[in-house]
């Protein structure tokens, strides 16, 4: 597979008169590890929901090739249905709506798939969102706030499962984060967004070592 | 005892059209969190056109399904004024739906005129331990039965039950995997209005009907939808047919002009009860 999955020119997106996401140009190759990291309130939900079409572009285009699917930030479990309830929801688009390959590709969900998905932790949780997302065997993964809140084991077995479905699926993926440290050492590639605006974006490892990143980003506090 | 029997049999019938009522609430309210004032206009305009189509020549059984379909696509209509417009709050929605039941009644009495309606149900009547009843109640309480397993089946076992809990459930969550949260209310808005007519069709027979006779049956589908929460149909039917009951023992016993006054009362100490409880309704699972 070559060329982009995701091709996004010149977008604009507003919220009113506030202007959100301000002439974002942003691309992710097939099979490509993309890291999108910012501050609170840059854009970077506006983004990810403008992606899956949620919201409108006021202005610029957004091209998808083949399924894209969205781990939402939050984890927005469908609380008082079932773990395998909200897998089956995850292929609502598509007609295949069989459970067994999510399962295979993360067993912690088998032992709780009959439990009610609220009642979960939240690294369960989010495990489960994920699952719900590759049950419409999507060709790109967006993933909004992966670690936010969870614990440290948990946020690395994510990124084992991220991994590995990058590199035997080729799942192209493009990862929001907070934690910058985690997303330019996932990924390949990455944006720095602030304010509505791409500030930076490169190679991760030249991101990581512009100093106005690790200032930003990689300072002291943890991750 | 024999009259006892005959009560509690009736009881049981007239309940069961208002535990339709009610689901057909609950359909709504699980899905858009809208309660649905105009649902008792279901059940009359269904009614109306059962009494039209049959004076017009159709065969039982057609008249009957033609008008719960009508009342489908009533509830459609109603349901695309109330929360057709995105972003319309679910209170605006039921005050919608409060003026659309209101303004149904110069529809009714346009097309229908302000005289009670009824038309024959199923003929004959049978004698149990004592008790003369019509068959009729049976048919009623069976047809209920039958669609209250398959309202079971359709939340708890086929994917379009669960995205049309899910879209309640999470709306955002919903829109990201890709289903339309709208066009769901709206399929909640015709089976609500299916549902209301099905009862309509199925009590007029034992029960004429006027235009206003929403009144009580939407109070009383309240009452019986009140005791699950306005998210349970099991409770819904037991709330229904407790109701039923009570109102037709009250009637043989008293007086038959306490109808409304015995939903209002389950209603108010179900709410009471409930208030003590728990703080606000809650989304419960089926």
């Amino acid at each position: 597979m070559s060329g982009r999955v995701v091709d996004v020119r010149k977008l604009t997106v507003r919220y009113g008169a506030a202007v959100a996401l301000d002439e974002v140009d942003l691309h992710v190759e097939a099979g490509e590890l993309v890291a999108l990291i910012g501050p609170n309130g840059a854009g970077k939900s506006t983004l990810v929901n403008t992606l899956s079409g949620i919201l409108k572009p006021a202005g610029g285009s957004v091209s998808v090739v083949g399924r894209l699917a969205h781990v939402p930030e939050g984890r927005q479990m469908f609380a008082s249905l079932t773990v395998d309830d909200n897998l089956r929801l995850g292929a609502w688009r598509i007609r295949d709506r069989n459970t067994a390959r999510v399962y295979e590709l993360l067993p912690g969900l088998v032992r709780v798939r009959d439990n009610r998905a609220g009642l979960l932790s939240g690294g369960q949780q989010q495990m489960v969102a994920l699952g719900r997302a590759l049950m419409s065997r999507p060709q790109v993964l967006v993933i909004d706030e992966m670690s936010l809140g969870l614990a440290p084991l948990v946020v690395a077995e994510l990124a084992a499962h991220l991994r590995a479905l990058n590199s035997q699926d080729g799942l192209a993926v493009l990862l929001i984060e907070q934690n910058a440290r985690l997303a330019l050492e996932l990924c390949s590639r990455a944006y720095v967004l602030e304010a509505g605006r791409v500030v930076a974006h490169g190679p991760s490892a030249q991101i990581a070592a512009s100093p106005a990143v690790a200032a930003a980003y990689l300072g002291g506090g943890p991750g | 005892m024999s009259a006892f029997l005959q009560y509690l049999i009736t009881g049981l019938g007239v309940g069961c059209g208002y535990a339709l009522v009610g689901s057909g609430l609950v359909v709504i309210y699980r899905v858009t969190r809208v309660v649905n004032f105009a649902q008792g206009a279901f059940a009359v305009v269904a009614a109306m056109a059962v009494s039209t189509l049959l004076g017009a020549g159709l065969p039982h059984g057609l008249a009957e399904a033609f008008a719960v379909a009508l009342a489908g696509l009533v509830g459609l209509l109603v349901g695309l004024v109330a929360i057709g417009k995105p972003g319309t709050s679910p209170q605006a929605a039921l005050i919608v739906t409060l003026g659309i039941g209101i303004f149904a009644y110069a529809i009714e009495i346009l097309i229908w005129g302000d005289q009670p309606r009824s038309f024959a149900g199923l003929p004959g009547s049978f004698t149990l331990l004592g008790a003369r009843v019509q068959s009729h109640y049976l048919l009623i309480i069976a047809a209920s039965v039958l669609v209250f397993l398959a309202m079971a089946v359709l939340f708890a076992r086929t994917d379009v039950g669960r995205a049309l809990t899910a879209a309640a459930a999470n709306p955002y969550a919903a829109r990201v995997v890709g289903i339309n949260v709208t066009r769901m209310g709206l399929l909640s808005f015709a089976l609500g209005g299916a549902l209301g007519g099905l009862a309509g069709v199925l009590t007029t027979p034992v029960q004429q009907v006027t235009f206003d006779s929403d009144v009580v049956l939407v109070v009383s589908g309240f009452a019986a939808a009140i005791l699950g929460n306005l998210t349970r149909p099991a409770f819904t039917l037991l709330g229904g047919l407790l109701l039923g009951v009570a109102q037709a023992l009250v009637a043989g016993y008293l007086s038959t002009s306490y109808q409304t006054e015995v939903a209002l009362l389950l209603m108010l100490t179900v709410m009471i009860v409930q208030a003590a409880r728990r703080p606000t309704i809650q989304e419960e699972p089926a």
